[in-house]
């Protein structure tokens, strides 16, 4: 019975989404209040019906109803409840129905709290959110029902995903998703602003915190699949160029365009067009990545062919709104007033290039992600694209970005001045230049491109630092001085540094993984010492496992350094009940310097175990430069501009509004 | 049956899909540390083919640990980098490279991102020239009322 509450309460949300699209864009163009009114309530109510259905597939996995086929497929009730629920969003149509619950909590957040926006441009966002909402509610109940019965019900189901069953991935999908929908707020207020043929800082003002909240969580999301592909897949990487992981970067470069690109429609009243074709295109991408991960294309083409409903589906969804936009965009944009002008050198020409080089490296990952699926299917030639492309593309694409980062902060709107700029930073890039010479010195035989990304990186970190200091006037006023002035800075500042400093240790973290990693791979018996970097490894031995869901085998090893030791690590091969997958737990241990990493293999051939041991220098700096980065991102979202007053549109009326009501 | 796993690993939302642990085990390593170099690094740039988007060097299946076997076959007896790539192609096609090559039909893959980036660059600079152009130039009337103002 609570099941087909949930089932009604979807296909109800279903006809608001409709009621929503249709109201708020009706009554934005008859500038009807009341009808403008009832749309609101629309998101409100979509976003409680979404959640009640929602709710109610969470409880039917918490208590495991194999009634529903969606449990039955994808839970166990021996399954530990933390992944009972996050089993919720662990398969296709569990995690649709998430899509679209954060889609509409987005609505009805807007509905809300975006009491400053002119009613008319709120009943377009809320009009254009509701169009999304429909065609992916439609998507769910017409091909992807979460609540589909059983009849007789099975008695036990037949599990989660072994892979997914950890706790950084159980919020991974979440976060994400977060990501990918919230751009769906700015490209609701892009399509807003066209039909309404205006675009001004307050547009830019109220756009940016929607922006800046999905690339936080985007960042945070992207962070967290990369951790657990790091300590969980037991390949010692953290990215590995896969089309899924391609698909979120995509969106995640975008939006890091867009958070910049609004700055200076805010600040400076320029580039307005440019900025509603990003928030289009950072939507497209999130809606690009839905179709990549949900079609089945990925797998491969012939596999997206044996099953097109879904696929089909969701390129329709794509083709739709895509091509509608930039259709839109197309007829629209020449109404739009460019303003501002600038010096090519001033701070409004270095967003450009940040947006220039971001959107072409997110076009690096776009052809090196599609063009195996396009050649494949125009001509049935198969190729592969792998990391090795990525690194020859985006690689160089975005040095220049990296080694601009400092520079951006310093320089002064509409026009600035090179020398003025190298004098305030030339010290902080001599110390970044010799923390790479240095680097370089000490690690002769290593490869040059190491010292190039922590140089790189030291910059990045030093470079926002100064500017900071620089702000607080450190040095040359009492310390209580900074620190009253720290209290009374801008938040988002504080964000920013705190965003490009962490970026910079994320980088050092890459580089230092990548170019300095050492391997060893062993067979061991009991007892059987390895070396790997400054640590000695001893084989203690191995115990066979067995947990709630699954059986497998420990390896125990002694960790010591300068023959004193250190820690004792296990290292876990799980075979989940089942399914019979196997997965890793690896042996992590983790120092500021880097990790001691061991994964445990097959039985080897002479009778022992199969060991892979890495030392993995500066690893953990990657993920607390992206958790810095999400904290930049977080005290941002806090600054009181985006909570108080300010954003309040000149009430003039312009033709262009006029000639908005078409 | 593996194959129904793995399309179910990729529906479910992950991140990545399953990759079975350890690769390139101890027993298949070459003793001479030097060729044993080279013959990861030519793994790392070949792809497992029955796997998604995985080197040979990371690839558990079965395929790929043959192909590491005969990469290290074909070193120690004494064959160049070239020639094995070479062999490989030949006998498994352009699939089996990570890194596509340069040539007329991936033109499109290569140029691509540098293309935007000179092209939109491009524009960005001409949009601004020409507004530029069109914000200084100034319209009778304006010019009228410059002359009126400077002139009283």
């Amino acid at each position: 019975m609570i099941v087909e509450v949930g089932h009604f309460a979807l296909v109800l949300a279903l006809a608001v989404a409709a009621y929503q699209f249709a109201v708020n864009l009706y009554g934005a163009s008859r500038n009807d209040a009341g009808l403008m009114a009832a749309g609101r309530m629309a998101a409100l109510a979509q976003a409680v019906l979404i959640g009640l259905a929602f709710f109610v597939l969470m409880h039917a996995y918490i208590v495991s109803d194999f009634s529903v086929e969606n449990v039955f497929r994808n839970s166990h009730s021996a399954k530990p409840l933390l992944y009972k629920i996050s089993g919720v969003w662990g398969n296709h149509e569990g995690s649709m129905l998430l899509w679209v619950l954060i889609l509409a909590i987005f609505g009805g957040a807007v509905a809300l709290f975006g009491r400053n926006l002119p009613p008319q441009l709120k009943a377009r966002v809320l009009g254009v959110q509701g169009s999304v909402g429909l065609a992916f509610l439609l998507f769910v109940v017409l091909t992807s029902n979460p609540f589909t019965r059983l009849s007789p019900a099975p008695i036990e189901g037949q599990g989660l995903n072994p892979i997914l069953q950890d706790p950084a991935l159980a919020f991974h999908p979440p976060f994400l998703y977060a990501g990918y929908v919230g751009l769906s707020v700015a490209f609701a207020f892009a399509v807003a602003a066209l039909i309404e043929g205006k675009v001004d800082a307050a547009w830019a003002r109220w756009v940016r915190p929607w922006t800046l909240a999905s690339w936080t969580f985007l960042t945070i999301g992207i962070a967290m699949g990369s951790w657990w592909a790091y300590y969980e897949l037991g390949w010692g990487g953290f990215w590995f160029w896969d089309p899924v992981e391609n698909a979120s970067l995509m969106p995640w470069l975008v939006a890091t365009a867009l958070i910049h690109s609004a700055i200076v429609v805010e600040k400076r009243n320029a580039l307005k067009i440019w900025t509603l074709l990003l928030s289009i295109f950072a939507f497209s991408l999130s809606l690009l990545g839905t179709f990549l991960v949900r079609s089945g294309i990925l797998t491969s083409v012939h596999a997206f062919a044996v099953d097109p409903d879904r696929g089909f589906f969701i390129l329709g969804i794509l083709t739709l709104f895509i091509g509608g936009s930039l259709t839109l965009f197309a007829i629209r944009a020449p109404v739009l007033k460019a303003g501002g002008l600038f010096a090519p050198v001033s701070r409004e020409g270095a967003l450009v290039v940040n947006n220039l080089i971001l959107c072409a490296a997110a076009a690096a990952v776009f052809v090196g992600t599609l063009y195996p699926l396009a050649l494949e299917t125009l001509n049935g030639a198969k190729i592969t694209v792998g990391a090795p492309y990525f690194n020859l593309t985006f690689g160089p694409l975005m040095i220049p970005l990296l080694l601009l980062v400092p520079l951006g902060p310093m320089l002064t709107w509409k026009r600035a001045s090179v020398s003025a700029v190298g004098r305030r930073l030339w010290l902080a890039a001599a110390l970044a230049a010799a923390i790479g010479i240095a680097v370089l010195i000490v690690n002769v035989r290593g490869p040059w491109l190491a010292a190039l990304g922590v140089g790189v990186g030291a910059w990045l970190i030093i470079g926002a630092l100064w500017e900071l200091s620089e702000r607080l006037g450190a040095g040359r006023v009492p310390l209580a001085a900074s620190w009253s002035r720290l209290k009374g800075m801008p938040r988002a500042a504080i964000g920013m540094t705190l965003a490009h400093a962490g970026l910079g240790l994320a980088l050092i973290g890459i580089f230092g993984l990548s170019f300095w990693r050492v391997e060893n791979i062993v067979a061991m018996q009991s007892g059987d010492t390895a070396q790997v970097g400054a640590y000695t490894i001893v084989f203690v031995g191995e115990t066979p496992l067995k947990g709630p869901n699954y059986t497998g085998v420990s390896g125990k090893f002694d960790l010591l350094r300068d023959g004193k030791p250190v820690a004792v690590l296990t290292s876990e091969k799980r075979e989940f009940k089942p399914r019979g997958m196997p997965t890793t737990e690896v042996g992590l241990h983790q120092t500021v310097a880097g990790d001691v990493y061991i994964a445990l293999g097959d039985k080897a051939m002479n009778g022992g175990r199969s060991v892979r041991m890495y030392y993995n220098p500066l690893a953990s700096f990657i993920w607390w430069g992206a958790a810095i980065m999400f904290l930049g991102g977080l005290l941002s979202l806090t600054d009181r501009r985006f909570r108080v007053g300010a954003p309040r549109r000149a009430t003039v009326a312009t033709p262009a509004t006029e000639a908005g009501r078409v | 049956m593996r194959r129904m796993i793995k399309a179910a690993a990729l529906a479910v939302l992950g991140a990545v899909q399953a990759r079975r642990v350890l690769a390139v085990t101890a027993d298949e390593q070459l003793a001479d540390p030097r060729l044993e170099a080279r013959a990861r690094g030519l793994s790392a740039q070949l792809r497992c083919l029955v796997c998604q988007n995985e080197s040979i060097d990371e690839s558990n299946a079965d395929l790929a640990k043959d192909l590491r076997v005969l990469i290290r076959d074909q070193i120690s007896a004494g064959k160049s980098d070239g020639e094995i790539m070479d062999y490989l192609v030949s006998r498994y096609g352009e699939f089996v490279l990570l890194k596509p090559v340069f040539s007329a039909r991936n033109l499109v893959l290569w140029v691509t991102p540098f293309a935007v980036l000179l092209l939109a660059g491009a524009a960005a600079w001409r949009s601004r020239r020409d507004r530029a152009v069109a914000e200084e130039a100034l319209t009778p009337e304006e010019q009228a009322k410059l002359k009126d103002l400077i002139g009283s």
